[in-house]
């Protein structure tokens, strides 16, 4: 009995007192749905039960997408205490820095077939591209920009805020401010991004086309094997030295800075690298839903990443992923039944789950284990007696 | 211009209505006789209508000027008819009432010619010079002084010597002198004419001075036209700058509406009120509904939903306090989160019950229209009671947080809450009617929102991030901080505006905040002592 016992239990998933310890086998199952559904999607026939339509596959693209940059609020919110209402900014920028990319690719293919300039620089009567259009055309300059641009701006917005002491809502709103700021300004025509329709009209990505299955394929297992590594990576920085610290700054920022640790390096750090994630969410978001406008910037949207997170559970990296996925599905299949309900659902979800859930859905399942492991305490207490 | 036309003419229709009733029989044979005289055989018939009907007759002649005169074969009805948009409009001459489309060939236009369109001209100018109320004359004066001939200075010459109003003189003896300055040979009386036009700030004026000092030859006519031109463009300039001075004092007076419930809720609570913009919002959509069921008495529908919009945010608020921030005190961005939430549902919910189409409220009367200091300078008057209605507001709050005892204890408990309890103050009911408080004033501030904007579910979207900008700007807890701020940001907005534009405007003041909040991050008077934390 006792084999068996340690055979199924379920011990190994969540070893160690952190809950992010579930990372590894999550990972797992991550990548194991992620082949299986390619592989349905390419091997099978069409009217197979088990094939899963192209449309399914790029839907699925856009969860793994929203899913990374919920984990890099969770990064910050959960493990650090800093509530961003501005990650969407640094999404976007992502966003954007590839989008620049698949525009230049267009080439003379654009409605006014001008080799060099995007149509919308064309329709604005300009001659030649900005400055900040430059190298664009290469994928690796893009890569480096996608990463840098957010990194950039976080480290710098990060350096002020921390280094004097915002913290709190204070901080929150300010982020909020710089999204809002953000999106004002990239509605303008004048800052070379297409202004109000933003960048459209992709063709293709590296060569291959966006518009064939097996590059949205190739997207789609992208994106998994990212959010992977990014998942991996995070739990080993949060397991490591720094990532102890950074809780410890969560719990007690005074007490952390007391001992003797420059608390706003820590955090400025932190917060660099979960702008880059977000940001890599982005490029990768970009080609896969064919659009990014200034929209993505909208206090709103940011607002509604930090639900994700709280719906899956915070400080927990996979109740991110989860809780990301599981919101965006539900949007889905909300927004299709009845358009309109979708908002009062969402509202009320951020009502009910900052008073019932806490902790999010990881709470509920870390509950529900001790409740067991506790009813089995109780029972091999009764039989030793 | 078009509207009040309507207007005057739909009065002249019920004055004329009462005419044609009695034997007024010479007007009505002169109108039919329009429809058949010969083209130049008109004017003696226009100078009869003119002398038979005076004023009445200014919306026929306007119509004819416009060669937008027809009549209608088979009657001899005069109609007018006017394209707009390729699509021809038909409206009665005198009433300005909309007509059945007819047929083309049943109607046939009144031909007008040059000599026709002059006397035509000089005969509005006349019916006009000679109204009954001042101000309409001044109106009509101004209106003449872009199409000055010589018909008309001797018109104006000639009502001068019966005019009484000395703001009518004034103008008339402007009229007189720029027809002078442009037409005069003599040099001597372009002189006068430049020293009469000094210190006139009407944009004509300026016009006709600017080609003076261009085309003029006498080189003391043209010395003195400089100077004045000179001493002109500093008074436009000042008046300018009051101008943008009101104006930033207008939107600070809409951010303090805006801002300073939330600097209650905010800065005295210490709670996150994401759905504060929707209490705004509640309270325009409550002045819509006045509206709607009191549609007769537009005048006074404010005075009832000022209170109304006071009691149904307030109310909300208060059900968001008891049923939801209570159960997360001391979690300050939960709140924030919960708030959210509901903020996306009460949106949600006036956008089925309104739709999602905006809605316009109208303004009473009293309020629209503006105070005109001078040709460069006049004030919009519903800004101007929007300003003191902010003001007015702030002092009232200032009376109840510091002279009532329910804003002793808001205070008390702001300060230090176990205490506060501890010495009796039951802090849960102060929060619940502190957090109506700030709701209430958000509904009031959407009254007055709505008198300058269309009202929708955005609308209070679209004030929140100025709003928390204002509050944390001014240092939380501080009213007088934020009436400080409110004012501030308007006007450096509007200030910055002209030379950068409304939407980089927008972006230079929010970067300004959020560079100045690392620098202070308890904002401009932060809480010293005690409070302090």
């Amino acid at each position: 009995m006792s084999f068996l016992n340690s055979v199924f239990s379920t011990k190994w998933l969540d070893r160690g007192d952190q809950a992010g310890s579930r990372t590894m086998p999550f990972v797992l199952l991550l990548l194991v749905v992620t082949f299986l559904a390619s592989f349905c999607n390419l091997a099978l026939p069409a009217d197979s039960v088990f094939y899963v339509s192209t449309y399914t596959i790029t839907l699925l693209g856009k969860y793994l997408c929203y899913a990374m940059l919920a984990l890099a609020v969770d990064i910050i919110w959960g493990y650090c205490g800093i509530l961003s209402l501005g990650h969407g900014a640094f999404f976007a920028l992502g966003g954007y820095a590839m989008g620049m990319y698949l525009m230049r690719q267009i080439g003379d293919r654009g409605v006014y077939g001008n080799p060099e300039l995007p149509d919308f620089m064309v329709f604005l009567n300009w001659t030649e591209l900005p400055w900040f259009w430059q190298g664009m055309d290469q994928f690796w300059v893009a890569m480096v920009m996608v990463a840098l641009v957010p990194g950039l701006l976080a480290y710098v917005f990060g350096w002020l805020a921390f280094r004097s002491r915002v913290t709190g809502v204070y901080l929150s709103i300010i982020t909020q401010a710089l999204t809002y700021a953000l999106l004002l300004s990239f509605f303008r025509n004048e800052m070379g991004f297409g202004g109000n329709n933003g960048l459209t009209d992709f063709k293709d990505i590296l060569g291959f086309s966006l518009q064939e299955d097996s590059t949205r394929i190739g997207l789609f297992i992208t994106t998994a094997l990212m959010l992977s590594l990014v998942l991996i990576a995070s739990h080993a920085i949060l397991k490591s030295r720094f990532g102890k610290v950074i809780v410890a700054i969560r719990d007690g920022e005074d007490r952390a800075r007391f001992i003797g640790y420059r608390t706003e390096r820590y955090k400025v750090w932190l917060f660099v690298y979960s702008a880059v994630i977000a940001g890599v969410a982005g490029a990768l978001y970009v080609p896969q839903v064919g659009i990014i406008n200034p929209g993505e910037f909208s206090p709103v949207n940011s607002i509604e990443i930090v639900i994700w997170v709280a719906v899956g559970g915070r400080g927990t990296l996979i109740g991110a992923v989860i809780g990301a996925i599981l919101v965006n599905y539900a949007k889905t299949r909300f927004t299709a039944i009845m358009p309109d309900g979708w908002l009062f659902a969402l509202g009320a979800l951020f009502v009910l789950v900052t008073l019932y859930l806490p902790k999010g859905i990881m709470g509920l399942f870390d509950q529900f284990n001790e409740r067991r492991n506790k009813n089995k305490a109780v029972d091999v207490q009764e039989t030793a007696s | 211009m078009r509207n009040s036309l309507i207007i005057l003419a739909c009065l002249l229709s019920m004055l004329l209505s009462t005419a044609h009733a009695s034997s007024d029989k010479s007007t009505q044979a002169l109108l039919i006789e329009l429809t058949t005289v010969k083209l130049n055989k008109a004017i003696p018939v226009l100078k009869a209508l003119e002398e038979n009907d005076g004023d009445k007759m200014l919306p026929l002649f306007n119509t004819l000027l416009k060669g937008q005169l027809y009549y209608v074969k088979s009657n001899k009805d005069l109609l007018s008819i006017e394209k707009v948009d390729g699509k021809k409009e038909y409206t009665d001459v005198f009433s300005g009432e909309a007509l059945e489309p007819l047929a083309t060939k049943l109607t046939k236009k009144i031909r007008v010619n040059n000599k026709l369109r002059r006397f035509l001209r000089d005969s509005i100018a006349r019916i006009q010079l000679s109204s009954s109320e001042p101000e309409s004359r001044e109106k009509a004066l101004i209106s003449l002084l872009s199409q000055l001939d010589e018909s008309t200075i001797n018109t104006i010459r000639s009502l001068k010597v019966n005019e009484s109003n000395t703001s009518v003189i004034e103008l008339m003896d402007v009229a007189i002198a720029m027809y002078a300055l442009s037409n005069s040979a003599e040099a001597t009386e372009r002189l006068q004419a430049v020293r009469t036009l000094d210190g006139r700030l009407e944009n004509e004026v300026r016009n006709l001075l600017v080609s003076t000092v261009k085309n003029e030859a006498d080189i003391k006519v043209k010395a003195a036209a400089e100077k004045s031109l000179a001493s002109l463009e500093d008074r436009i300039e000042n008046y300018q700058f009051v101008n943008k001075l009101f104006f930033g004092l207008s939107l600070g007076s809409v951010l303090l509406l805006a801002a300073v419930g939330l600097a209650i809720t905010f800065g005295v609570m210490g709670v996150i009120n994401m759905a504060h913009g929707e209490m705004i919002m509640l309270g325009a959509y409550t002045t819509y509904v006045v509206q709607m069921m009191m549609p007769n008495a537009i005048d006074y529908s404010l005075w009832v939903a000022i209170p109304l919009a006071f009691l149904v945010s307030g109310s909300v608020g208060v059900l968001i306090e008891r049923g939801v921030i209570r159960h997360l005190h001391g979690r300050p961005l939960e709140t924030l989160l919960a708030t959210f939430g509901i903020s996306l549902i009460l949106q949600q919910l006036v956008r089925t019950i309104f739709s999602p189409l905006n809605r316009q409220v109208e303004s009473p009367t009293w309020m629209s229209g503006s105070l005109d200091i001078n040709p460069v300078l006049s004030l919009t008057l519903n800004r101007l009671y929007i300003l003191a209605f902010a003001l007015l507001v702030f002092g009232l709050l200032l009376l109840i947080l510091n002279r009532t005892s329910l804003g002793l204890n808001v205070r008390a408990v702001a300060q230090n809450r176990n205490m506060a309890k501890a010495m009796g103050i039951r802090t849960d009911r102060v929060d619940a009617m502190t957090f109506g408080l700030g709701s209430g004033i958000a509904g009031m501030a959407g009254v007055a929102l709505s008198q300058l904007t269309n009202v929708g579910p955005n609308l209070g979207q679209a004030y929140i991030i100025d709003s928390f900008m204002v509050v944390v700007f001014g240092g939380v807890g501080n009213l007088w901080g934020t009436l400080v701020a409110a004012f501030t940001l308007g006007i450096a907005n509007k200030f910055i505006e002209p030379i950068t534009g409304a939407v980089l405007a927008s972006i230079i003041v929010l970067v300004f905040i959020i560079l100045f909040i690392q620098k202070r991050p308890k904002g401009l008077f932060p809480q010293k002592g005690r409070a302090a934390e």
